[in-house]
């Protein structure tokens, strides 16, 4: 069974300047323990498309089905975990209680949620911290947590919605690596949205190009590596001829100001 | 349909008060004597008229001079607190203190110091009710102004009057809205109230204490919707204000 | 940064006490009275008081009475009527701001639940704070005596001015705990959504805690609103032994004995900082609460 699968998926909002097509005949499947990007310049639909399949929106038309349910069945179920650009961390609670809120609301005993956090914690190499509020972690750490929280449950799915794109490219790189190594061992499916080109190739087995008005995928870039992801991929040519591939077919998309919609 | 909704919902809860207060006096004479039916209510408003103008005009004076003057007093020591430290930390304990004590019961203080048949002690009270919105807002704004426009004017060269002109000033405007409209719903509750503490027999709040007591309900309600009328128009004025200045301002 | 405020409020009230002095000592005998008729006494009007002792007694007599006999004789000093006074009406007002606060957040709680009731409420509760206490103080008074007379439930005089001052104390509550549960991101809001949270498990959780920062002014305020609403209560029910009744009562007598209506005076002074600081107090057990929290 896929994870996802679309199909001539759209979706229009009303404006008082008109409709805005914002995603049009999106047809994907990503396959489970697949990681996908999407990947366009702004206005080409990508994070619409994240929330339609998260069910924080609903599509105008196709159909959209998540592990064989609909998208809003899937959110019911718990079938996904997702985090977004900004870390979106709850000020008042520790590391530890931002973790733990998924657990907590889902009804996990006491116990078994300090194991788990404490799990995720060292996952994610924020254990001497499980005790500091958000405002005492740099942005870097914040996303961590997020990323944290993410898995939480052990999804099958993970939607992340340009989660580093408020950090450093330094702190950047090093998440990546941190993010494929933890998506390699827990098996999930993820679709991740960027708009980062280097990122999206190091990242994905396939990247989704898209582009705007109305928002449509465009093209379908197959990375397929030979070995792990990791630091030393950063600097094979397989990789510089992966995004140079990438690139071509985001050059064949015309860029568009915000200004100019 | 929403737009429309949110408009008549209020109506309605509105119609739903007065039906709510017919029924309880008029149809199930329930109500006790101090509660007149709205019928007996606007009857007196009507025959009364003249006399309720007069106290309205009293009373509402003494608001909107307490209004302006803790208003400048407020935006006069506002900007000093924004420019001198010292001042800002010997007012800032003192504005802490008037914001929580009760102004009014100061009433009879001032109607001894300047005579019992002055209305100074209204509009003192009303001013210093009126003073204190007007300052802690207009110190936030003055404080609001962003580093990034601060650093772009001195990369320009900008002098300080030019950067006050050009930056705080504007910056600070809206604060200034904000709490003058606060500030003349509270000057006129002040200047109504502080009438229930002494000083000459005039003014709205005298007359509703005064028949209140002596059991001429609707004639007090009748007063009342004159005070209320007072409220509204300054809150209409100043909300008003503040419309005409945000308009084309981002949030 | 404690410390330092304390010390610059103290320097703020000598101040004010100075400058008291100082008019006293250098200002015009008769005051400073524009557009006054000659020979027309009262005309005219006021802009600077008297100097003499019945207009403007001395700051050490004012503190001075307090410790002289209330009126002369036997009778305790002034400070003790007034302290108890005070207390009286600190109750009150605490009872009545227990009420308001109940009210107010139930309000809130409501009208950020269904829109329509923020549409259809929201602008009475606004208006209801426009209409003067003292027009339904007989109102809320006659209908407690009534209650109290029937036998049913008993109901003192108190209780009605404590109803009376909680109309003051909702207000601020109920508008405070609107925008406060209003106040999370987008982002928080669609994280428990993702969730799959409803209803209540968001507000317990989210709504709640992000409404602290705007709660806790609102209880302060609605404190002082109740201190001022029950003074106000007072005087028009005419309920004895509060703080409000004594201003009037020693303000009539001001002729004869000058600083004594400075007694109540600082007592109800006293009592709005005692009870705005017993709610600040509130904050200090909210600290987790209010991180991220902008200081105004």
């Amino acid at each position: 069974m896929s994870a996802v699968v679309t199909s001539g998926v759209g979706k229009v909002f009303p404006t008082k300047d008109g409709d805005v097509v914002a995603l049009t005949e999106v047809d994907l499947e990503v396959a489970e323990g697949e990681f996908v990007s999407l990947i366009g310049p702004s206005g080409c639909g990508k994070s619409t498309l994240l929330r339609l399949i998260a069910d924080l929106d609903s599509a105008s038309s196709g159909t959209l089905e998540v592990f064989g349910k609909t998208a809003h069945q899937a959110r019911v179920d718990q079938d996904y975990g997702i985090a977004f650009q900004q870390a979106g961390l709850l000020p008042w609670r520790t590391v530890a209680g931002n973790i733990a809120l998924p657990l907590e609301l889902h009804g996990v005993a006491k116990a078994a949620r300090a194991a788990r956090v404490a799990e995720l914690a060292a996952l994610v190499g924020l254990t001497d911290f499980v005790d500091r509020y958000p405002d005492q972690l740099s942005g870097g750490m914040q996303q961590r947590v997020a990323i944290a929280r993410a898995l939480a449950e052990q999804p099958r799915l993970l939607l992340m919605d340009e989660p580093f794109g408020a950090l450093d490219e330094m702190t950047r790189e090093h998440l990546q690596t941190e993010l494929a190594r933890i998506s390699a061992e827990s098996g999930a499916a993820v679709v991740f949205v960027t708009h980062s080109i280097p990122e999206a190739v190091f990242l994905s087995d396939r990247v989704v190009v898209m582009s705007p008005r109305p928002g449509r995928i465009t093209d379908i870039i197959e990375v397929t590596v030979d070995g792990a992801r990791g630091e030393a991929l950063r600097e094979s040519p397989q990789y510089f001829e992966r995004v140079t591939a990438v690139r071509e077919a985001l050059h064949g998309v015309p860029t568009e100001r915000a200004n100019e919609r | 349909m929403t737009a429309a909704l949110r408009y008549i919902s209020p109506v309605i809860v509105g119609v739903l008060i007065l039906a709510l207060w017919v029924l309880v006096v008029d149809v199930l004479h329930a109500a006790p004597r101090a509660l007149p039916s709205p019928v007996a209510v606007i009857t007196e408003f009507w025959l009364r008229f003249g006399i309720i103008l007069d106290d309205v005009q009293v009373t509402a004076a003494n608001a909107v001079i307490g209004l302006l003057v803790g208003a400048l007093a407020g935006i006069l020591l506002a900007a000093l607190a924004a420019t001198a430290r010292p001042i800002d930390g010997m007012l800032a304990p003192l504005v802490a203190a008037l914001a929580v004590v009760p102004i009014v019961a100061l009433t009879p203080i001032f109607n001894s110091m300047f005579g019992a048949s002055s209305q100074f002690g209204r509009m003192a009270v009303a001013a210093i009710a009126a003073f204190v919105p007007v300052f802690v807002n207009v110190l936030r704004g003055l404080r609001q102004t962003r580093p990034v426009h601060r650093d772009l004017l001195r990369a320009s060269g900008a002098t300080g009057m030019q950067t006050f002109r050009v930056l705080t000033l504007p910056t600070a405007l809206p604060y200034l809205m904000t709490g003058l409209r606060i500030a003349s719903s509270v000057a006129v509750i002040a200047a109504l109230v502080a009438e229930y503490f002494g000083g000459p027999a005039d003014g709205i709040g005298t007359a509703i204490a005064t028949y209140a007591k002596s059991g001429r309900a609707s004639l007090a309600f009748a007063y009342v919707a004159g005070g209320i009328a007072i409220g509204l128009a300054f809150f209409l004025v100043t909300s008003l204000l503040e419309r005409l200045v945000s308009r084309g301002r981002p949030v | 940064m404690r410390r330092s405020a304390v010390l610059w409020g103290a320097v703020g009230v000598l101040a004010v006490m100075v400058a008291w002095e100082a008019y006293k000592f250098l200002g015009p005998a008769d005051g400073f009275v524009v557009g006054a008729v000659a020979g027309e006494t009262g005309s005219g009007f006021m802009l600077l008081p008297r100097t003499n002792e019945r207009s403007m007694p001395h700051i050490w007599d004012m503190v001075g009475r307090l410790f002289e006999s209330t009126s002369g004789g036997s009778t305790p000093p002034l400070i003790v009527p007034v302290v108890t006074a005070a207390l009286l009406t600190l109750g009150i007002a605490a009872v009545g701001w227990i009420i308001g606060v109940a009210v107010g957040a139930l309000l809130g709680l409501v009208m950020q639940r269904w829109r329509l009731a923020e549409w259809g409420l929201l602008p009475w509760i606004v208006v209801s704070q426009t209409v003067p206490l003292i027009a339904f103080a007989p109102i809320v008074s006659s209908i407690g005596t009534q209650i109290d007379r029937a036998d049913g439930l008993p109901w003192p005089q108190w209780l009605s001015v404590a109803i009376i001052a909680s109309y003051l104390a909702f207000f601020p509550v109920a508008i405070g705990v609107l925008r406060g549960l209003e106040s999370p991101d987008r982002i928080h809001l669609d994280l428990m959504k993702s969730y799959a949270a409803g209803y209540w498990p968001t507000l317990l959780r989210l709504r709640i805690p992000a409404a602290v920062p705007h709660l806790l002014p609102a209880l302060r305020l609605a404190a002082a609103s109740a201190v001022v609403g029950a003074v106000v209560a007072e005087v028009s029910i005419g309920m004895r032994g509060g703080i409000g009744r004594m201003l009037i009562q020693l303000a009539g007598q001001g002729s004869s004995d000058p600083a004594a209506p400075w007694g109540p005076t600082f007592g109800s002074i006293a009592l709005g900082l005692v009870a705005a600081g017993t709610v600040a107090l509130i904050g200090l057990g909210l600290k987790n609460y209010r991180r991220g929290e902008a200081t105004a």
